[in-house]
């Protein structure tokens, strides 16, 4: 059985503690992965341990963070996959740590539900399903795998630069109900993002591609929106 | 103290659907979680959602009589036939209502919501997004509930019940940011927490499907209801017990043993792969038993190859990155290794249809609750349709309770009690110089429940199973915490909920010991047959302060649309 030698990055703010380094050596057989060393390390050497999780199957997003340099889920990152030596664990950079690997999202979410992330209907409901093609339904394949781990909104230089930006997260949603045949927001969801807080801060860094635990393109997304609100204002003074 | 007039626990599809009804009948509503409602157990359901929506050709006449049928005769018998007709009836209006909000369901070319077949149903009738459906409700609902406005604290662990001369008053919750518990008063609270999964070892569910509500309503004197019944999903990774959707097997994924036959011949001619659960999964463990399983070990196949690569990424392309992340297989190139896992919890806190428990102002819907419509067996696709139909009349009725009961208030006292109870308790384990190991009895407890309440059950084995875990719940009486910080503290959340825990495995064990007969997924070698004449009643578990197993009673079963026959498939 060999050992796995895990450092993590810890911090209890609350005690007013400075972030420090802890070492562990965890052992382990076959297949294992990070955040199964995280419940080996707090149930057997360090019950002060904090750290979110819940699926443990790579769909929920609890238990992102920055492994050995990279934006990972815990549960998906199998350590014999990664390169020989210690492994490095800490919290998801740029944000606020409540506690070890646990941060603060609530600006995340907040900006989330200032997109209205939901689908509007403006004709009445139909008494059946609103009938949508599979070629449009397509279209909304990348978009509605985000599991909103906060990967791409932590990875984001933009967002290190503008608080206010709403980062790629809530954008690539805005860009799924955007592009989705039976949504008719219109006006209504448009200049929540056609604005300086929204899609002309992404600076195509596609550092969120690259965090992206589910390997889909915010900034593809954000791209799109960007000529949806090009075309929509020249065809308004066109018109 | 907080307020709100309804207070929710668990913000998986239940929670929210009861959460959005309630807000839609004007009311002030909270969700208390454990994590972010966006990350709850119901999105990683995978294979689809079941309504008689007659969108298939091949299930042109389909009905929600036949639905009802399936769902009876699926669950051997068990289930409350109202129940079940009002769900399978409300089912065809929510799944329209589902794609008014916007869930993307995947589609027909004329543009209608997609349909494929899955087990022990007559019909193609489980509406899908390729093999992420939990997922895309789940979104779907929080986005809901976002423009609903409705209220979502947190990191929240729950951990009573403030109960005030019998009536329900609201929660007491250890709020994981701040470092504390706090009452949330509510004059309604819906319990919407999810399954016990993890009291098993080898179980498909997420790391904080503990029973926690089904705990909390028990602790606080209300019965759970067909705890002996639990399923085992027929096909999860070989490995980590992570769920490969039946949905594989409904778009014509084949069970493969080491001599390379479709053995569920043997064991269902008709439906082959798409039998019930129950039936599957036994008939998978029986093929390993009995030293078929693949190079004699302990699983068999999942193949799909056969589907083609363009089919499997299309419609299962979930199901290939968790088996290539977690397996190390491409399904695409190579079968899947499967072994049936606990998935599900049939049984669950007493309510009805309504999704009102015996003690007023506590409502429950979803998996932690029993109806009763999976009765001994749940059929795939039923369990996220119970979701929606369940949390929906729950909210509705809550909301109904609370209109009746006019501007009622709370007991303050009452509240700062259970906050204080709570607070002493913790104290007192921080406290506590423990001789045991809390991790040690929750290790031993989920390898006791695979072991001694698995697939295959009997007397013999289950007797002393039993006793083991009372001998556990006495050890777990002298295990301490190891931290006592205040923020963020795993050690304390995850002792606290050991014991919430090993009760409802105690109710698990005592159901499935006393019921000596065979019905769905309770399957016992030394009762092999249904028993009609004693057993056709549900069992109720009492929990008993002080006591190391719960009282059990029963009560019948409410038939009147279906005559109990003989399963066959």
């Amino acid at each position: 059985m060999p050992d796995l030698k895990i450092r993590i990055k810890r911090q209890d703010p609350g005690k007013g503690s400075e972030p420090r380094w802890d070492e562990f050596t965890v052992p382990f057989e076959g297949a294992f992965t990070v955040l199964e060393a995280l419940f080996y390390i707090q149930e057997h050497l360090d019950g002060s341990l904090s750290f979110r999780y819940c699926c443990r199957a790579s769909v929920c997003g609890s238990c992102a963070c920055y492994i050995n340099g990279a934006y990972r889920l815990a549960c998906q990152t199998n350590v014999n996959h990664l390169k020989p030596g210690v492994v490095t664990v800490e919290p998801l950079p740029h944000l606020t740590v409540y506690k070890d690997l646990v941060v603060d999202l609530d600006d995340f979410f907040a900006k989330y539900e200032y997109i209205k992330p939901w689908l509007i209907l403006k004709s009445p409901e139909p008494e059946r399903e609103l009938l949508q093609s599979p070629k449009d339904r397509k279209k909304l394949d990348m978009p509605t795998d985000c599991i909103l781990c906060g990967c791409c909104y932590s990875s984001c230089p933009s967002v290190w630069g503008e608080e206010n930006y709403l980062g790629p997260a809530a954008l690539l949603k805005a860009h799924r109900f955007e592009v989705d045949s039976r949504d008719e927001a219109r006006k209504d969801r448009l200049p929540l993002f056609d604005n300086e807080r929204g899609v002309y801060r992404c600076h195509t860094i596609m550092n969120c591609v690259e965090a992206c635990p589910k390997e889909l393109n915010p900034t593809e997304g954000i791209q799109w929106l960007k000529r949806a609100a090009v075309r929509r204002r020249l065809w308004g003074r066109l018109k | 103290m907080i307020y709100h007039e309804m207070i929710v626990v668990g913000g998986g599809l239940s929670g929210l659907r009861a959460a959005i009804e309630a807000k839609k009948a004007g009311l002030d509503v909270a969700i208390l979680s454990q994590v972010h409602p966006a990350r709850s157990h119901s999105g990683a359901a995978q294979g689809g959602i079941n309504a008689a929506l007659a969108n298939d050709p091949a299930g042109a006449d389909d009905t929600w009589e036949k639905h009802a049928f399936d769902t009876t005769k699926g669950g051997d018998y068990l289930g409350d036939q109202d129940a079940i007709v009002q769900m399978t009836k409300d089912a065809i209006g929510c799944i329209f209502e589902m794609d008014h909000w916007g869930c993307p369901f995947s589609r027909y070319d004329d543009g209608r919501i997609a349909q494929r077949p899955f087990g022990g149903a007559g019909y193609p009738r489980c509406c899908y997004g390729a093999d992420k459906t939990g997922h895309y409700l789940l979104q779907t609902l929080v986005e809901q509930a976002y423009r609903h406005q409705v209220k979502f604290y947190t990191d929240q662990y729950v951990a009573r019940l403030i109960v005030h001369e019998g009536v329900c008053e609201g929660v007491v919750s250890y709020d994981m940011v701040r470092g504390g518990f706090e009452a949330f008063s509510g004059n309604a609270v819906v319990i919407a927490t999810g399954g016990a999964g993890r009291t098993y070892i080898n179980s498909t569910n997420a790391v904080i499907n503990t029973g926690g509500g089904m705990a909390m309503a028990y602790h606080a004197g209300v019965p759970l209801k067909d705890m002996e019944f639990i399923q085992f999903h027929p096909t999860g990774l070989f490995s980590t017990n992570i769920l490969m959707t039946e949905g594989a097997r409904g778009e014509g994924g084949y069970l493969i043993n080491d001599l390379g036959e479709r053995f569920m011949e043997r064991y269902a001619p008709k439906f082959m792969e798409l039998a019930p659960r129950d039936i599957t999964a036994r008939s998978i463990q029986t093929e390993i038993n009995e030293g078929r399983g693949i190079g004699g070990k302990g699983y068999v196949y999942l193949d799909l190859r056969h589907l083609g690569a363009e089919k499997i990424l299309e419609r299962l392309p979930g199901i290939r990155d968790l088996a290539i992340h977690f397996e190390g297989v491409d399904p695409i190139e190579e079968p899947i290794p499967v072994v049936p896992s606990q998935h599900y919890t049939m049984g669950g806190i007493d309510t009805n249809v309504d999704g009102a428990t015996p003690m007023p102002g506590l409502y429950a819907a979803g998996e932690c609750a029993c109806v009763s419509v999976h009765g001994a067996n749940r059929l795939g696709g039923n369990s996220l349709l119970e979701t929606i139909v369940f949390g929906r009349r729950a909210g509705a009725e809550a909301a109904r309770y609370l209109s009746l009961l006019g501007s009622k208030r709370t007991s303050a006292r009452a509240a700062d009690s259970v906050v204080l109870a709570m607070e002493n308790k913790v104290r007192e384990l921080g406290e506590r110089k423990g001789s045991e190991d809390a991790y040690a009895i929750r290790a031993e407890m989920t390898s006791i429940m695979k072991e001694h309440f698995g697939v295959f059950r009997d007397g013999p084995t289950m007797e002393p199973g039993y006793e083991k875990l009372v001998s556990l719940k006495d050890r777990l009486g002298r295990a301490g915490l190891r931290y006592t910080g205040s923020v963020f503290n795993l050690d304390m959340i995850r002792t606290v909920e050991l014991e919430g825990m090993l009760d409802v495995a105690l109710a698990i064990g005592a159901g499935a010991v006393a019921r000596t007969e065979s019905r769905g997924a309770h399957f016992r070698t030394d009762y092999n047959t249904r028993d009609d004449v004693n057993w056709l009643k549900h069992t109720l578990a009492y929990y008993q302060p002080g006591v190391a197993g719960p009282r059990l009673d029963s009560k019948p079963v409410q038939l009147g649309h279906f005559e109990p026959q003989e399963r066959k498939y």
